[in-house]
């Protein structure tokens, strides 16, 4: 009888201890010190906190660094991570890692960028890219008003899908005949006359825009993949002496960018939510180690417009809204 | 002569009463001779042919206004070339040096911004902190005896790692106007200038002349050419590395100076890919990877090559892969006709 | 007539470890005169050339420049001391010029300021020097700017034996001269190292190559066993005889007292 007892309550505790175990989240970022993730990083502890899971995180060394980040999903499985949210470096090397750790039945979430083809996770939380193309294109052509234009665009670099998904999605706002949200080549139109890389660097997107208007002077509406590519865009602009006639228009709504579109310096930036992802992605963690269930599809994390000068028939909120929302510091 | 019976090959032993000559004067100095002469013009013909090529593409690439702002775009890959061609004379390469420039670049930028500083003292401080860092690096390499490579491929991360951590990976903005001068303009044949150019010029210049006029230049190519023989006439080679390394340390901070005043900002993320940059200049200039031979002035000229190509394209609106493609292929063609060319100058 | 020998050491001894390279060597080079220095491996040859030209630094016994006790601590104190040595790997910089490898490590510059603060090179003056160093030695490469790697492998010789023999004030040590040459310049070499033994300076040589040490050495000295086995007369000698020495199989007190030098 003692026995019995003594094996009933053990049990009971051992089942109150398992139902007490905290749910195990794991965080894969590209770098650990791009704002974006830094943010994504704090959005994700938050949630975690918040909801009683535990949260590892881990990171590639630099944007492409797969290897760093199939060590980090490798690490973390053994570690108990039942769901991991990973931001892919690249988005087809990353897939066998997350196919083996799927067959372990880890559930994998993407976040910010897809992997390549996107159900090689169980789900996407993102930015939709073309559409924070679209946003900033339809800006831009309220501005314009039918005047005469001439784009250029500092991209990304070749072959990369968010950067043609934002190109794209910023000609078709525009009005221009574009590539859809699956296409990865970049498209083109008379009005664009110049197309540079600047690998969203600043230094290198102030060469491109340079070159772009050593090319072709009269150009008046910049189209950049992001804000630091915009900083440098802008750098060039005013030692042409031009930065008045041209407008800059990007993606990213960092706060240094937002700041940056209350200086006047870039138009209009489509802000996104890296913070939002983050969270959703840790709240599917918890629902699958409570219950079971997966999450699955792509959930749009949303865009917002951030402008300087609000324009009739577009949404946008102004800077300082934009302020509240951003990340990085 | 003795008379001992020696065992005689069949070629007789030279009668010293009659040759005055030990060896023979070379006749005529064969064809291959002059290749050597002709790798180092080899670098400037290529940017000649560039230079012509885009003319004929595009009427805006063949202006005044055109090359100022080339030689501004290449300006601060140039001037890490200065210190990196140095390193790699010796038969070492440096690939920290994009990131020690960031590094300089978020030093001077944070001490002149957030810490008060006079700009002046805010680059000096930055100055030396890129100085000590090539002179870690050539410790490393003299007294722990490491190779070049691993040492700056750990280098490379500290210095990342470090500028990360002191900039919190922010970018830093509202630059005194001390700080950006160099990116100043004064106008010459029709277009401005920017001072940070005339510097590297004159850096370039005097690295020159230096290394072809002065005994411890001379020294450095001694060194990378054959280190043995250096130490066993006497050459110090352990202080020889360590002024190079040390020097181009100092190099990449003046490089960190001309990059803040060209882009406006403190940026941490600068350098990433300046290295390779720098030591694909060095070596489309002619200098050896394996040491002892180059000329620096061909370094400028790999520099420009590089940002010929790529303004040229852009002009022609043609893809900056193919910019890419042409870099892979020039580095290949200047190593090719480097090997050929000694190879054909030896007897 | 007893004049003082250049170049003296006694008893000397060097170990590394458990090994005793040298062990109680002696050693004597008269001026004017070829000295060949013979032996096989681990004869403690190479110990001894080391201990005289300051590349180590024996632990006990005596050497003596001239009569005067010495101490090198280092190859440079050795040059300093006037005894310059030729390196098997010759050392010479293949990629710079004639002229730049005789003055390698002791460059002229100009006088003055420039010369002194900023270290500007004399190239003028060098390219003449370079030139009379040579021709002095009758070697006849015209172009004094021509890079070492164009030349021969006898000629490179000829640039290192005329650099050590520019320099040198009183001994010129020649670490295996012949070794990597064919016939013809083998003995444009040889020539070459009696050409500066006809300057006035000893020359210590090290070789293998018998035929030549018989040709041009003035007496041999042979190293057994980290000592010194013997010194013998090339004209008097075998060379059986003198590689039986050498190798152990004569014991060198059955030398014949005309053979010794």
């Amino acid at each position: 009888m003692r026995s019995s007892l003594i094996a009933l309550a053990g049990a009971v505790l051992a089942a109150g201890a398992g139902a007490q175990q905290a749910p195990v989240i794991g965080l894969i970022t590209k770098t650990e010190t791009n704002p974006f993730f830094v943010k994504m990083k704090e959005g994700a502890q938050q949630a975690a906190q918040a909801s009683g899971g535990k949260l590892l995180t881990g990171a590639g060394k630099t944007d492409g660094d797969n290897a760093g980040q199939v060590t980090a999903l490798e690490n973390m499985i053994n570690a108990g991570a039942k769901t991991i949210l990973i931001t892919p470096s690249d988005a087809r090397a990353i897939l066998p890692a997350i196919q083996k750790a799927r067959a372990k039945g880890v559930q994998v979430i993407a976040l910010d960028s897809p992997t390549d083809p996107a159900d090689g996770t169980d789900a996407l939380f993102a930015t939709d890219n073309y559409r924070a193309g679209t946003v900033i294109g339809q800006y831009a052509k309220a501005a314009f008003a039918g005047k005469p234009v001439k784009i250029a665009t500092l991209d990304l670099f070749p072959g990369h899908p968010v950067g043609a998904q934002r190109h794209n999605g910023f000609l078709k706002g525009f009005g221009l005949t574009a590539p859809d949200a699956k296409a990865t080549t970049l498209g083109t139109a008379a009005e664009v006359v110049c197309m540079a890389d600047s690998y969203g660097d600043q230094a290198k997107g102030q060469t491109a825009m340079e070159n772009c208007l050593q090319k072709n002077p009269d150009i008046n509406l910049v189209y950049t993949i992001n804000e630091p590519a915009a900083a440098g865009a802008y750098q060039a602009l005013k030692k042409a002496g031009k930065e008045k006639g041209v407008m800059i228009v990007s993606v990213d709504g960092g706060c240094t960018g937002v700041r940056n579109v209350q200086a006047g310096v870039i138009a209009a930036t489509a802000q996104q939510y890296p913070l939002k992802m983050a969270a959703m992605g840790v709240e599917a963690g918890v629902a699958y180690a409570k219950g079971g269930k997966k999450a699955s599809g792509y959930t749009d994390t949303g865009v917002t417009l951030v402008a300087g000068k609000p324009l009739p028939g577009v949404d946008s909120v102004d800077a300082k809204k934009g302020l509240e929302q951003c990340w990085g510091k | 002569m003795d008379t001992h019976a020696l065992p005689h090959d069949e070629t007789p032993v030279l009668p010293a009463s009659t040759s005055t000559e030990v060896a023979p004067a070379l006749a005529r100095e064969p064809w291959h001779f002059h290749l050597p002469s002709l790798a180092a013009l080899g670098p400037f013909l290529a940017l000649v042919a560039a230079c012509l090529f885009f003319a004929l593409q595009s009427d805006r690439f063949f202006t005044a206004q055109n090359f100022a702002l080339v030689a501004q775009q290449v300006m601060v890959v140039g001037l890490l070339a200065i210190g990196q061609t140095l390193i790699i004379l010796t038969a070492g390469i440096d690939l920290s040096c994009g990131m020690v420039m960031a590094l300089g670049g978020i030093v001077m930028t944070k001490l002149a911004v957030e810490s008060g500083l006079p700009p002046a003292l805010a680059i000096a401080c930055a100055l030396a902190v890129t100085t000590l860092f090539g002179l870690a690096n050539g410790l490393l390499v003299t007294r722990i005896k490491l190779p070049a490579f691993i040492v700056t491929l750990g280098t490379m991360n500290i210095a990342f790692a470090l500028t990360q951590l002191y900039s919190s990976s922010q970018t830093v903005t509202g630059l005194p106007d001390a700080l950006t001068a160099l990116g100043n303009t004064f106008a010459l044949g029709g277009t401005q200038v920017s001072f940070g150019v005339l510097l590297m010029l004159a850096l370039y210049v005097l690295a020159w002349l230096a290394l072809r006029e002065t005994g411890p230049g001379r020294h450095i190519y001694a060194v990378g050419n054959n280190s043995e023989a250096a130490r066993l006439t006497g050459i110090n080679v352990k202080r020889v590395l360590l002024a190079v390394y040390a020097l181009a340390g100092l190099m990449y901070g003046i490089a960190a100076l001309l990059s803040v005043a060209r882009t406006g900002v403190g940026d941490p993320n600068a350098g990433q890919t300046e290295n390779l940059d720098a030591i694909t200049a060095v070596v489309l200039g002619g200098t050896s990877l394996f040491g002892g031979r180059g000329v620096i002035l061909g370094s400028l000229v790999g520099a420009l090559i590089v940002g010929v190509f790529r303004n040229g394209l852009t002009l022609m609106g043609v893809s900056s892969i193919y910019q890419v493609l042409v870099t892979g292929i020039l580095v290949i063609l200047a190593v090719a006709t480097d090997q050929l060319s000694r190879r054909g100058g030896r007897a | 007539m007893n004049p003082v020998p250049v170049l003296q050491a006694k008893n000397l001894v060097k170990r590394y470890g458990h090994v005793t390279a040298l062990d109680g060597a002696d050693f004597e080079l008269r001026a004017g005169e070829i000295l060949a220095v013979i032996g096989d491996n681990g004869a403690g040859k190479s110990s001894l050339i080391k201990a005289l030209s300051g590349a180590t630094v024996p632990d006990s016994g005596e050497i003596r420049l001239d009569g005067q006790p010495i101490h090198f601590r280092s190859p440079s104190d050795a040059r300093r001391a006037g005894i310059e040595t030729v390196y098997q790997e010759l050392a010479v910089a293949p990629a710079m010029s004639i002229a730049e490898n005789l003055f390698l490590g002791r460059e002229l510059t100009r006088f003055g300021v420039v010369g002194r603060v900023l270290r500007i090179l004399d190239k003028r003056r060098m390219l003449e020097e370079a030139r009379a160093a040579m021709a002095d030695l009758k070697i006849g490469i015209r172009s004094m700017t021509q890079p070492v790697e164009t030349l021969s492998g006898g000629q490179r010789q000829g640039v290192a034996v005329a650099r050590s023999a520019a320099f040198a004030r009183h001994v010129v040590i020649m670490d295996e001269p012949t070794a990597a040459l064919g016939v013809k310049e083998g003995n444009m070499v040889l020539e070459l190292i009696r050409r500066v033994r006809d300057k006035g300076l000893p020359v210590i040589l090290i070789s293998h190559n018998m035929p030549h040490v018989f040709e041009i050495a003035d007496r041999i000295h042979i190293a057994r066993l980290g000592k010194r086995a013997a010194v013998v007369d090339p004209r008097r000698i075998g060379m059986s005889d003198t590689v039986a020495v050498m190798t152990g199989a004569m014991r060198p007190e059955d030398i014949p007292q005309e053979c010794l030098a």
